[in-house]
């Protein structure tokens, strides 16, 4: 049975604070300069990729009690720099990362509502939420959130926010010069919503914005995390990279929108996914050798491991064996601020199997540590590297990318003046922009 | 005689203009107030004036001719944008020009602002300042519905409980600036070292906890977001009384006032001295500016007639905290160089309808001011610091631990 050909979306993330961004390299740029995100996000647009995409994290990262100093620090606030580069693009969507534990909904919705106005109907939305008393150490509130509250608190905020977003209809505003009327009625914009976790009332002060409500993604992968994508989401921001995890997962994360009354196509699945090009497969696999290298020094090695064995291991030698004593069981103590260190879930299994790793490829500490940690996701020529993103489309292990280049700012040039041409000649990517907004460009219908 | 210092001029950007009429004038651009173009242009056109800075007014609630809570009025402008986020909007596409955003210092976070306000000064390349709102109870704490605060009422604000209530909530304004300004220097300049041979991002000993704790909050740093390219992008508040001039001594760097007169202004500058003596500041650059409505026309007869025209729109006299003056350019030059030597060392205009008065100062106003050398005839410096004459200050963090070394040896 053939079935139509979907059309690929493509996002570029601006790479983060993982050990995966590249700071050492002489092309290395700031990670913080305006120039290093309007550079990113221009390269994105002249490519036509559907969106840009930041992250966020409200507490400086911390390893055996000290401020963590072997990867990138420091980034900018999502709202502010989003706004900022919407006035160097001009049809790129422009996504953020907001926490809906450290925040509340009031002032998010008005940030929200306020960028899309400011982006002609470019804003997106990545809901996440963590509960961590040492990220809220920085805020207000504290760190107060019962882990299994944190998704009840979330699909509350997003609940919130949607009826903030649609306490103005967009027909309130007549603004009739000779009569003198400016609103049609008295008191525009009025809400209230009073439950367990939010008790708020009043009138919104930001008249409905072009798209309605920002585009909402959602990036947890627990089943909690699974229903509220399913429930809520417009698109989902999945770790799920390679073919047979992306198919399970997006078979999985489709099947759900039924029982919540919604079509496949109203949920669009974006796996995050890295890139290696070279001018032959052979070329870009070496490259891809050195840029793990990179990413993984020795010090990193010791990190990770540390992170796994959950002690102290300084006193090991990263290009030595993989360390003979038994990680110590219980409560991570040794990694703060990091959401990485829960896939640790069963430590002794996992040193068994780096063991046996080192064992059998006879592999050092950091070298097993290259082999399971990060390795990219695509790595050969721009005709490989398009013909497997295309594959893994159409057979629906996603419906596109969100991208992560290695190095800022120029970490996505080859990949926007090699791959995209290739996917745009075989008509799988579009070759301009066929709408203004962020939902046009994902093909969501605006919201009612 | 010496002569005097040339003046510094701000412009204070809300909706269509200060008069609630504004939005009714043939050139108001009234269908555009929540587009990004008309900020663009309106700061741009302030740029080309070469003023130090524009504000941009911000109010957590819907505005309000009330003082305690929304109106039911369906003439006047309602609705607007966060003006962190106009500022960041308009910063790529202007180069001089300081970008102050108002906030509200109540109900939000301290880190957020923070991280926002330092990120504009990156996205303006040292160009971002804030002015600080306090916090106010009733019908704006319910949008947020963390605390009941009782509102406010005007016909209250004498009443000792009432005094009570506001120098908490400016007290808790002034700590939350603090917690702001101790974020912006949580890094010190030189912490991203990017050293190949030991691995390392960052020193760490150049990144400070700052270890807040008070009434309202603790918070414990460091920001996520380097030291800006400021150092300390400026911190503004505007007061018409002894608790808000307090704020303004203890964490303000301009502080805006309302007088009536020039004499009125001596007064008030004199007080604001004292408080920042007070505060130990007393070495320290803290400009006043005096707030005015202006009215600018070619004639001084026109002048009156707009301000009259709007006000039959409006159904009655405007009258706002600060003083509505009509005139020509001339005539408004000449007050505020009879109004400087009170102590100001520059004003916050506001013009009554936009474009017309924002194009009346920086046309018009701008012109006489330079002819009698009252003015700047070309941006001096590349930051808002800069053109507000303050230095960019030493990292707090950095001169304890120079000198906690130094005691060390």
């Amino acid at each position: 049975m053939s079935r139509p050909t979907k059309q690929i979306h493509l996002a570029a993330h601006f790479p983060g604070v993982n050990n995966t961004t590249v700071w050492s390299d002489p092309a290395a740029g700031s990670q913080i300069d305006f120039s290093s995100f309007a550079h990113l996000a221009r390269v994105a647009e002249r490519a036509k990729f559907d969106f840009f995409f930041l992250a966020e994290g409200l507490r400086l990262r911390e390893q055996n009690g000290r401020i963590h100093d072997l990867d990138v620090v420091g980034r900018p606030d999502t709202f502010t720099v989003l706004a900022a580069i919407a006035a160097v693009t001009e049809r790129l969507g422009l996504a953020g990362t907001i926490n809906s534990t450290f925040n509340e909904p009031y002032e998010v919705a008005r940030q929200f509502a306020s960028l899309d106005h400011l982006s002609a109907g470019r804003a997106a939305w990545n809901v996440v939420t963590s509960w961590d008393a040492f990220t809220g150490e920085n805020f207000r509130r504290g760190g107060y959130l019962a882990e299994q509250d944190r998704y009840e608190r979330a699909r509350r905020f997003l609940q919130t926010a949607r009826e903030l977003f649609d306490s103005w209809r967009g027909d309130e505003i007549v603004a009739d010069k000779a009569s003198g009327q400016f609103l049609r009625e008295p008191r525009p914009g009025t809400f209230a919503h009073h439950d367990d976790f939010f008790d708020i009332s009043g009138q919104f002060n930001v008249p409905r914005s072009p798209q309605g409500r920002p585009v909402i993604f959602q990036a947890g992968d627990s089943e909690a995390g699974r229903e509220f994508a399913a429930s809520s989401a417009d698109a989902i921001f999945s770790r799920h990279s390679t073919f047979e995890d992306g198919q399970a997962f997006y078979a999985d994360i489709k099947g759900r929108l039924a029982k919540f009354g919604r079509r496949p196509d109203e949920l669009v699945v974006l796996p995050a996914a890295t890139f290696v090009l070279g001018d032959t497969d052979a070329e870009a696999r070496e490259r891809a050798e050195v840029i793990r290298h990179q990413q993984v020094s020795g010090a990193t090695a010791i990190l990770f491991a540390e992170q796994l064995w959950n002690r102290d291991l300084s006193a090991y030698d990263p290009d030595g064996p993989v360390p003979e004593v038994d990680p110590l069981p219980g409560e991570n103590t040794i990694s703060k601020g990091r959401a990485s260190v829960r896939m640790f879930d069963d430590r002794l299994d996992t040193v068994r199997r780096w063991r046996e790793l080192s064992e059998a490829k006879k592999l050092s500490l950091r070298e097993v540590v290259i082999e399971v940690t990060g390795r990219q996701s695509f790595i050969g020529s721009a005709a490989t590297v398009a013909e497997t993103i295309n594959r893994f489309v159409q057979q629906d292990a996603s419906d596109g990318f969100i991208l992560v280049p290695h190095i800022v700012p120029g970490g996505l040039d080859e990949f926007a003046d090699q791959v995209v041409p290739l996917l745009q000649e075989r008509g799988v990517f579009r070759s301009d922009y066929t709408g203004t907004t962020l939902r046009e460009h994902l093909g969501l219908e605006l919201p009612g | 005689m010496t002569p005097r210092p040339p003046l510094h001029l701000a412009l204070a950007l809300d909706g269509a203009g200060w008069h609630p009429a504004a939005w009714r004038e043939p050139r108001a651009r009234t269908a555009e107030l929540l587009d990004a173009r008309y900020w663009t242009d309106l700061v741009q056109e302030a740029e080309r004036g070469l003023l130090d800075f524009v504000t941009i007014e911000d109010s957590l609630g819907l505005q309000s001719d009330r003082f305690d809570g929304p109106d039911a009025r369906t003439d006047r402008v309602r609705g607007r944008l966060d003006a962190v986020l106009i500022a960041a909007r308009v910063a790529p596409l202007t180069s001089r020009i300081g970008l102050v955003p108002s906030i509200v210092a109540g109900h939000t976070e301290p880190f957020h602002i923070a991280k926002a306000i330092a990120t504009l000064d990156y996205v303006s390349s040292g160009r971002g300042g804030v002015r600080v709102r306090a916090g106010s109870g009733g019908a704006e704490a319910a949008l947020f519905g963390r605390r009941a605060i009782p509102g406010i009422a005007v016909a209250d604000l004498a009443r000792p409980e009432t005094v009570a209530l506001i120098t908490e909530l400016f007290d808790e304004a002034a700590d939350y600036v603090e917690v702001v300004r101790r974020l912006w220097d949580s890094w010190e300049d030189d912490a991203e070292i990017r050293d190949v041979a030991t691995g390392r991002f960052v020193d760490r000993d150049k990144l400070h906890y700052i270890d807040f704790e008070g009434r309202w909050f603790s918070v414990r740093g460091p920001s996520i977001v380097p030291r800006p390219p400021q150092g300390q992008p400026p911190v503004t508040v505007l007061g018409h009384a002894t608790v808000p001039y307090r704020l303004g001594a203890r964490q303000g760097d301009v502080v805006y006032v309302t007088p009536r007169d020039a004499d009125d202004a001596r007064r008030i500058v004199e007080e604001i001295r004292a408080e920042q003596a007070a505060a130990g500041r007393g070495d320290e650059t803290v400009h006043v500016f005096a707030e005015l409505v202006v009215h600018l026309a070619d004639s001084a007869a026109q002048a009156a007639d707009n301000r009259a025209r709007l006000d039959d729109w409006a159904g009655a006299a405007h009258v706002s905290d600060a003083l509505v003056v009509a005139g020509t350019p001339a005539e408004l030059a000449d007050l505020l160089l009879d109004w400087q030597p009170a102590g100001l060392s520059g004003f916050r205009l506001r013009p009554a309808a936009i474009p017309h008065d924002l194009e009346g100062v920086t046309r018009g106003l701008v012109g006489e001011l330079q002819s009698r050398g009252a003015f700047r005839t070309a941006y001096e410096a590349a930051t808002l610091r800069g053109l507000l004459g303050l230095p960019r200050p030493a990292n707090r963090y950095a001169a304890a631990a120079a000198t906690s070394s130094t005691a060390a040896v």
